[in-house]
């Protein structure tokens, strides 16, 4: 009995030298064939494992699309599910090449605690949800509200601060457990339920009894930008996660996705030619093929399909894009220039 | 004379009606006092109350294994099964690929089979660690494959009930001889040696299980050169392990405590040496008094491997909880935690009822 543990034991020792502390991300990353890539372990929509165990999201798809830029295959990644906790020690220690974890970017993370961010996949805010049958248009009517809230989060400050600073009184309903808030909530034991955005609109749309009769307010109290982060140290594997996010955000707005692709491989457009890769030099700037760009977009899509696909109006999480839209229509989401 | 005998014998007279069945029965029982009468009634409301919409919820209105989220939001009345139907494979297996599932599945067969063989005294023999070996050879064969055509699938891919079983079962297979030597080192009479096992044991005792869970996931890693990573999974195993041993090394030493004596005196007297009298004399006796405390650990120990939840790795309540974070079946959480709490009940039952037996048996000889 004690040999056959023995030899189990030895077999699950798995110690991965890899090269030399310090050497580039990329290279370890293709002498080992895969990404590693950290991400939640179970956020509808960002990072979840479907019912046969694929991992589906919008940060996953950002995973994935990284993998394509590297190996031309959206299945050369393993996912590693981080707990809120283990993420930064995970992406510290180099257990993940990437922490695609809806991570709010701030300055002590970027700073102290040792990551880079890339561009943001997900303009998050915490905002408001009340019954429709209140007839509340605005969270500046909220005066007197009972709100329910979790605690010990910085969504409990933030709602602290915006009643303050708008002089407006509050009752604070704090609960522990996120599906004891939203329990709370549709119990009716408050008139408002306050997380960020996406979190309420996935919870109207899959927890609510009837989701019509909730509206979530249009004010945005706080600004939760998340972004994939790699750690400090390899500027040429951040330059690589960094223009791979660019990558989708440009595709869409040069209105390329990917089925439409190859219609552009003749275009004369000499940015769309540097994008696709016709017109070589992007590519090996970033120590890639020349067809990186074109890859992504054809295997991941652009930004607006990652988006659709997996939180988008077509999902049951049914977020808009609001802040997620490109610059050019009134969004937020703008790609540097591909030259 | 025989006139003041009675020949003929009286009719059986029934005993009065409220001295025996089922009305004395209540009477004595449930109605013995005024506010045992009243608790009765309480208690007879509440259940009155509570089973109907239960039972409701449970059967009469719940929607079949093959209904979609959407009937099941349509009309919440009942459970809604098509949760299970839907994520069965999923709770039960977690990320092992969809195509070789069988593999896990008869993982479960080969532990169970293990086990409940293991339940068998006749077959508590120095042969049958052999059959261990190969049993637990073949479950590494089954899960990690690479070998007879089997596809390599490593173990951050396992997940739900065989990676509850296998934290399980091979944790509290490693740590009970390593709890018997803490125990008996604790009980030694060389300092260094109880000083050392003292200080585990307290150690360890001394901090929660998932502080230790947290120090082998989060903290371990840090300390590691860039690049070289234990294994997640045998990281939680060895925090496991030691966590299990300081547990059981205390149960056992109260049953090492209970021996008399005299049996010590005896087993010295008969020129045994340390190790035989420990193992022919002292340990047998100890263990069988130690049971119901071992037992309680293994049902909490089986319990608290839940807790690798926190640490990424998904255990049965892993499973359940990252299949109500998809999407479409959010909210159906009552289905979930209530099938997973059902495969909790029947194993920690079992063990329970199996050691009230062993129990019985092995204290035969203090039966008065």
């Amino acid at each position: 009995m004690k040999s056959g543990l023995l030899a189990a034991a030895a077999a699950a020792v798995v110690i991965t030298a890899s090269a030399a502390a310090g050497a580039a991300t990329l290279d370890t990353v293709k002498q080992r064939g895969f990404v590693q890539c950290g991400v939640n372990a179970g956020l509808p929509g960002f990072g979840n494992p479907d019912s046969a165990g694929n991992w589906t999201g919008l940060d996953v798809d950002y995973c994935r699309a990284v993998a394509v830029a590297i190996f031309n295959d959206p299945n050369k990644v393993k996912f590693t599910p981080l707990s809120a906790q283990q993420r930064f020690p995970a992406i510290q220690s180099g257990e993940v090449d990437l922490l695609s974890r809806n991570t709010t970017a701030t300055l002590t993370r970027d700073t102290s605690v040792g990551l880079n961010f890339a561009p943001v996949t997900y303009y998050d805010g915490q905002g408001f949800m009340v019954p429709k049958k209140l007839g509340v248009k605005s969270a500046k009517e909220l005066n007197g509200a009972t709100v329910c809230v979790q605690s010990g989060t910085t969504t409990e400050l933030n709602l602290a601060d915006y009643f303050r600073a708008n002089n407006m009184t509050y009752n604070p309903v704090v609960i522990e457990s996120n599906d004891e808030v939203n329990a709370a909530y549709f119990a009716g034991r408050c008139d408002v339920l306050t997380t960020d955005v996406s979190g309420l609109a996935g919870t109207r749309a899959g927890v609510a009894p009837v989701p019509e009769d909730h509206v979530i307010l249009p004010e945005v109290i706080s600004k939760e930008p998340l972004a994939p982060a790699v750690r400090h140290g390899d500027d040429q594997w951040f330059d690589i996660v960094k223009w791979t996010v660019f990558a989708t955000i440009q595709a869409e707005e040069f209105g390329i996705n990917s089925k439409n692709i190859d219609e552009f491989a003749n275009s004369k457009n000499p940015d769309i030619q540097r994008f696709l890769g016709t017109s070589p030099g992007m590519g090996k700037a970033l120590g890639l093929d020349e067809k990186w760009a074109y890859n992504t977009v054809k295997k991941v899509g652009n930004y607006g399909e990652i988006f659709d696909r997996n939180v988008g109006p077509g999902t049951p999480l049914k977020l808009e894009r609001g802040l997620n839209a490109l610059w050019t229509k009134g969004g937020l989401m703008y790609a540097q220039p591909f030259r | 004379m025989t006139d003041n005998v009675q020949s003929v014998g009286l009719p059986d007279e029934r005993p009065p009606a409220n001295t025996v069945g089922p009305i004395a029965w209540l009477r004595s029982n449930l109605f013995n006092s005024w506010y045992n009468a009243i608790l009765t009634i309480l208690v007879l409301a509440l259940l009155v109350s509570a089973i109907p919409p239960f039972v409701g919820w449970l059967l009469v209105n719940a929607h079949g294994f093959d209904s979609t989220s959407t009937v099941c939001r349509q009309d919440a009345g009942g459970a809604c099964w098509g949760f299970i139907g839907e994520k069965l494979r999923f709770i039960m297996f977690g990320m092992f690929p969809w195509d070789e599932q069988w593999r896990p599945l008869l993982t479960i067969c080969v532990f169970i089979a293990l086990l409940v063989a293991s339940c068998d005294r006749r077959f508590w023999k120095p042969w049958f660690g052999l059959v261990w070996a190969a049993g637990l050879t073949l479950v590494a064969i089954l899960m990690w494959g690479g070998v007879f055509g089997l596809t390599y699938v490593e173990n951050t891919l396992w997940g739900g009930l065989p990676l509850t079983i296998i934290l399980s079962v091979i944790g509290l297979a490693v740590a009970f001889p390593v709890s018997i030597l803490l125990a008996l080192g604790r009980r030694s009479d060389m300092p260094a040696v109880k000083v050392l096992c003292v200080t585990y044991i307290e150690l360890i005792r001394g901090v929660p299980l998932i502080s230790l869970l947290f120090m082998a996931s989060v903290m371990l890693p840090l300390f590691l050169p860039n690049g070289v990573s234990v294994d997640k999974l045998l990281r939680a195993q060895i925090a496991f392990i030691m966590f299990a041993a300081a547990y059981m090394a205390e149960a056992i030493r109260g049953g090492l405590q209970a021996i008399p004596k005299g049996q010590y005196e005896a087993a010295d007297g008969l020129g045994l040496s340390y190790w035989q009298k420990m193992r022919k004399i002292i340990l047998p006796q100890a263990l069988a008094i130690a049971i119901p405390p071992l037992v309680n650990t293994f049902i909490s120990f089986f319990k608290d491997t839940s807790l690798v939840i926190i640490i990424g790795l998904y255990d049965l309540l892993g499973t359940a909880k990252a299949a109500l974070s998809d999407p479409s079946w959010r909210g159906f959480y009552r289905e979930a935690y209530l099938f997973i709490g059902v495969i909790y009940w029947i194993f920690c039952f079992s063990m329970s009822k199996y050691s009230q037996k062993l129990e019985r048996d092995l204290n035969r000889g203090h039966r008065r």
